[in-house]
């Protein structure tokens, strides 16, 4: 069986696009050589800055021929039917089969659909690929209307069996398929035909085409850390780093470089920064001291001076690059040494920071009142917080931040520490930001801890008070992200609020019953992945107490894990059957039955002793729920199962004796009223 | 390449090798447009030609103002008034990227001793209503150009499409000369009888400018500037397509863009003073993009523009 190999060949492709473009070009040729009966062994794909590839293995020649059967009208049908079941399907009238069903004689045809050869399929679902293919943008050049990720200039595609090998006969845009392809851009710039996928590969090696992106990645990081090691030193660590770079070049060659050393004291972070993001450059750090001392940068090519010239532009345009750097990072030492650090935050009364929600400034001071409001809940010193919570935002004014606003909160801790203020307060800078992401660290510290609470309440408020709450898939301001980061900070620290109270003292405006739902339903989603159900939420939030965070998820986990015990699930449908017949002869009577039975009354043991397991149970529950316990309450009230199991087996609840009766449907209240006293269990799905 | 590799010697040099080389390549070398603008994409030349169907080669230098980059001549790689050089062809030609690359190799860059990388840039511009796709281009880690297939300008779609080059002259220049102050880079040879630095020639008026920029440009009167480029820029647009004294069909186009390209200076100074909040800077970029989209409009209604009398019959 043959192979088939297809590159498309272009202008640069960007870095972050290749990979997926490689598994879509897979997908999409697969997808639609599969539809056509053309099934294979095995496919990979490949990608370079410049190439797409896709190589499959082991295709069938041609397509097999199938048979399809297809009911028609019933015999008696009007004529208008037939013609267009005749057309539909492709037969004449004679080649129609006439069979016996239940509501008379119907027609049946034979659809049989001949194999093709793969090439011309090969060739449609190509040119289906290319026009149809999921940029995420696209791009027309020249004259004409072809889109494509940059300028497209030739495709190769070719099915290879061990006689040689076929080019698929096909034509996009006026580029024509052929069997030829080019080596690396400066390195080896001429055409050559090729074969197969081995031949291909071998050839692209020769021409310094390093075909694989992880083969690419491997070299990279094998070579940057032995250089490194070398010297004694060690790479930091960047896996998107490594990726894109290894998405810009085809024949990856490592150089490693020197840092000024007039900017060996910029703090770690800065030199990272800016050599990541406008060089694309990996720090290298002395393990021992843990200064950032060298670079790694990768070019695309050798050189016949072994990378001198290259390594020396790149170190030269890191030189100002980081003159600029440190230029920023000494004017804000000295206004920070000249003024204090709270000052530099001045300039944040001009910057808007939504027009309907005032100034930077504004913003800063009604973050300051809440977080001395806050700080008693966490256990911080009023004063401090709010301090911290005036100048965490200052080095938004600071000129390094200005250039590198990725280093927000980190250039702040550092200002914070050279303005002698405390530690807490210098980290709150950093730390307040946090959590961003679902996997984000969460600050402890309690000066951090009222900070970043006060920061995203003011924004949750804020944005509620004006009435842009996120709707569907948009949320600009991000506040399902600054929800979730309340509720983490909470649930981290073991925090106990009021989360009401503490929303009443936030933007004015905001409806505070709306956002606390908001909450809720954040919390939902963030319990999912821990494995509690929505269900089981409900069930706690209807009890008192559901605006404190911890307290709510504290009897959400207690409740999903007596759930997930056998006593605890045979216990609800127990209740469940128990709440049916109360709600059934509560209708029926028009009385609610919650005055409390009397074991005088009680004739059955089964119900003798489900009298003394509730007393048992209530005696164990009552205490438990008062130290919030809710581990022991459940599992108290799990115990109950062997009991009111026994007693619906042996009891008829609806007995012929009324007084009987009423005492019964009592001691089902009893089991009601203690199982609601733990969670609304009714509120539990199945 | 039949191109000399001797390194240039000096900032003019550099330019007249770039002149000398599109000028071989068959493009018309254009002059600067006699007006400040904020990049070299301001010139007619590429914003208005690359509208329409009509074939387009050109290239030129543009003096660039970008009054926000003021540095009073200190800062190594600031200015506040730089040049631009400028290439727009009309088809985008499929060999562009190695036409650009003959034309560093003509600079002095030689591509085997050199790392040169096309890296993702998409590039857009809000005030022209324009965005396109295509690269910066580093060599040895060094932004040196930006390397743009147009798709949309003023509004329309390009079609065909221009293939735009953009090198920022001085910091090119300084890679090359090796120079690590702009101001320090040769302007002219540095054996001529009378050797200009960079620095000879502008550092005073980026000192200047940066005052001048800063803190004493009349922001009244830049607001009223502004105002009646606006309101004038429209009243061109607005005038019938018929010439009342010579009968003839003139559309304004270009005066109209004129005010427009006024407007967009007016606007960055008045940033440059301070005085444009962040709200209000939205709604002045929004305004200078009307007016683009309004020339935009108005010059694919004219002959350079690919409108025919017959064709619009």
């Amino acid at each position: 069986m043959p192979d088939l190999l297809i590159e498309l060949f272009s202008e640069e492709i960007p870095a972050r696009m290749q990979k997926r473009a490689a598994e879509d070009l897979k997908k999409m040729v697969t997808d639609g050589l599969v539809e056509a009966g053309l099934t294979y062994a095995s496919a990979g794909a490949f990608a370079t800055p410049r190439r797409l590839v896709l190589s499959i293995e082991d295709l069938l020649a041609q397509s097999p021929t199938t048979v399809e059967e297809r009911k028609g009208p019933r015999v008696d049908a009007p004529e208008k039917a037939l013609t267009g079941f005749l057309r539909g399907a492709g037969v004449a009238k004679e080649d129609l089969e006439i069979r016996d069903e239940k509501k008379g004689q119907v027609y049946f045809a034979k659809i049989t659909k001949k194999g093709r050869p793969a090439a011309p399929i090969i060739a449609e679902v190509l040119e289906n690929a290319i026009r149809n293919f999921p940029w995420p943008k696209s791009m027309r050049w020249g004259t004409g209307s072809l889109k494509w990720v940059r300028p497209l200039h030739s495709i190769l595609c070719i099915l290879s069996a061990e006689d040689g090998a076929e080019v698929v006969a096909l034509e996009v845009d006026g580029i024509k398929v052929g069997k030829s392809t080019r080596g690396h851009r400066f390195m080896a710039p001429d055409a050559f035909d090729v074969n197969n996928f081995d031949d291909y590969s071998n050839k692209l090696k020769s021409a310094f085409v390093m075909l694989d992106a992880n083969e690419r990645a491997d070299h990279i990081w094998h070579d940057a850390t032995n250089q490194a090691f070398a010297q004694g030193l060690e790479v930091v660590e960047d896996k998107g780093l490594l990726a894109e770079v290894a998405g810009l070049v085809e024949w990856p060659v490592v150089l490693m470089g020197n840092i000024g050393a007039d900017f060996l004291n910029l703090p770690p972070e800065v030199l990272q920064t800016s050599m990541k993001e406008h060089q694309k450059f990996f720090s290298v750090r002395n393990p021992k001291t843990g200064r950032i001392e060298k670079f790694v940068t990768v070019a695309n090519r050798e050189t016949a001076d072994q990378g001198a010239t290259i390594l020396a532009g790149n170190e030269k345009v890191l030189s100002a690059r980081l003159a600029d750097a440190k230029f920023f990072w000494d004017n804000d030492i000295r206004t920070v040494e000249r003024e204090g650090f709270e000052a530099m935050a001045a300039p944040l009364a001009n910057v808007t920071f939504h027009n309907k929600l005032g100034s930077q400034a504004d913003r800063i001071g009604r973050i300051a009142a809440l977080a001395r409001e806050i700080a008693p809940i966490v256990g911080a010193d009023a004063d401090e917080a709010e301090l911290a919570a005036k100048v965490v935002k200052a080095d938004l004014s600071s000129e390094m931040v200005y250039e590198f606003p990725e280093l927000q909160g980190i250039m702040g801790r550092y200002y914070a520490k050279k303005a002698g203020l405390s530690d807490a307060v210098a980290d709150a800078c950093r730390d307040h930001y946090s959590p961003l992401g679902p996997s984000d660290d969460v600050p402890t510290d309690p000066v951090s801890v009222v900070v970043a609470l006060a920061d995203k309440l003011d924004t949750l408020t804020g944005f509620w008070a004006i009435d842009e709450k996120p709707t569907g898939s948009k949320d600009p301001f991000a506040l399902r992200r600054a929800a979730l980061g309340v509720i983490r900070l909470i649930l981290t620290n073991d925090l106990r609020l009021s989360l009401s109270a503490v929303l009443s003292n936030g933007y004015e405006g905001a409806d505070a019953t709306d956002l606390l739902s908001f909450f809720h339903d954040r919390l939902k989603v963030f319990l999912k992945d821990e494995g509690i159900r929505h269900d089981v939420i409900d069930a706690c939030l209807a009890m008192d107490g559901a605006d404190d965070i911890t307290l709510l998820v504290k009897r959400a986990r207690a409740l999903s894990e007596t759930l997930a015990t056998e006593d605890g699930q045979n216990l609800i449908q127990g209740f469940k059957r128990a709440n049916n017949i109360l709600t059934q002869a509560e209708e029926k009577d028009g009385v609610e039955y919650s005055f409390g039975p009397d074991i005088k009354f009680a004739e059955d043991d089964a119900e003798k002793a489900l009298f003394t397991a509730l007393d048992t149970a209530e005696a164990a529950i009552k205490p438990a729920m008062a130290d919030e316990d809710f581990t022991s309450a459940m599992s108290a009230m799990a115990a109950l199962r062997s009991s009111v199991d026994a007693f619906f087996e042996a009891v008829q609840v609806n007995a012929d004796n009324d007084v009987v009766r009423r005492n019964r449907l009592n001691l089902l209240g009893r089991i009601r009223d203690v199982c609601l006293a733990v969670a609304d269990l009714t509120k539990l799905d199945g | 390449m039949s191109q000399t590799l001797e390194k240039p010697r000096s900032f003019q040099e550099i330019i007249l090798r770039l002149q000398a080389y599109w000028a071989a390549k068959g493009c018309a070398i254009l002059q600067p447009y006699d007006m400040e603008v904020g990049a070299g994409t301001f010139h007619p030349a590429t914003t208005l030609r690359s509208l329409g169907s009509t074939p387009w080669a050109a290239a030129y230098v543009q003096p660039s103002r970008r009054p926000t980059d003021g540095r009073y001549g200190e800062n190594p790689n600031r200015l506040q008034h730089y040049y631009q050089y400028q290439v727009l062809i009309k088809p985008s030609p499929p060999e562009l990227q190695e036409l650009y690359l003959g034309s560093l190799q003509a600079i002095g860059i030689d591509a085997k001793l050199h790392d040169i990388r096309f890296v993702e840039d998409d590039w857009e511009s809000p005030t022209l209503g324009a965005w396109g796709l295509g690269w910066e281009v580093w060599c040895d880690g060094m932004e040196v150009s930006q390397f743009t297939y147009f798709q949309q300008v003023g509004g329309h779609d390009c079609a065909p499409v221009s293939g735009e080059l953009t090198y920022g002259l001085e910091r090119l220049a300084m890679y090359i000369l090796g120079a690590d102050h702009v101001m320090d880079m040769p302007f002219n040879d540095p054996s001529a009888p009378t050797p200009l630095t960079y620095g000879d020639v502008f550092k005073q008026t980026e000192e200047e400018y940066a005052r001048h920029n800063f803190d004493a440009a009349d922001t009244e009167k830049l607001l009223r500037n502004f105002e009646e480029a606006e309101k004038e820029c429209h009243a061109l647009l607005d005038l019938p397509a018929e010439d009342p004294k010579t009968g003839k069909r003139i559309i304004m186009a270009h005066p109209a863009y004129d005010q427009c390209i006024k407007a967009s200076h007016i606007f960055n100074l008045l940033d440059a003073r301070g005085v444009i909040s962040v709200t209000e800077r939205q709604a002045y970029i929004g305004r200078v993009r009307a007016l683009s989209k309004a020339c935009a409009d108005a010059f694919v209604q004219t002959k350079a523009g690919g409108y025919s009398a017959e064709a619009a019959q």
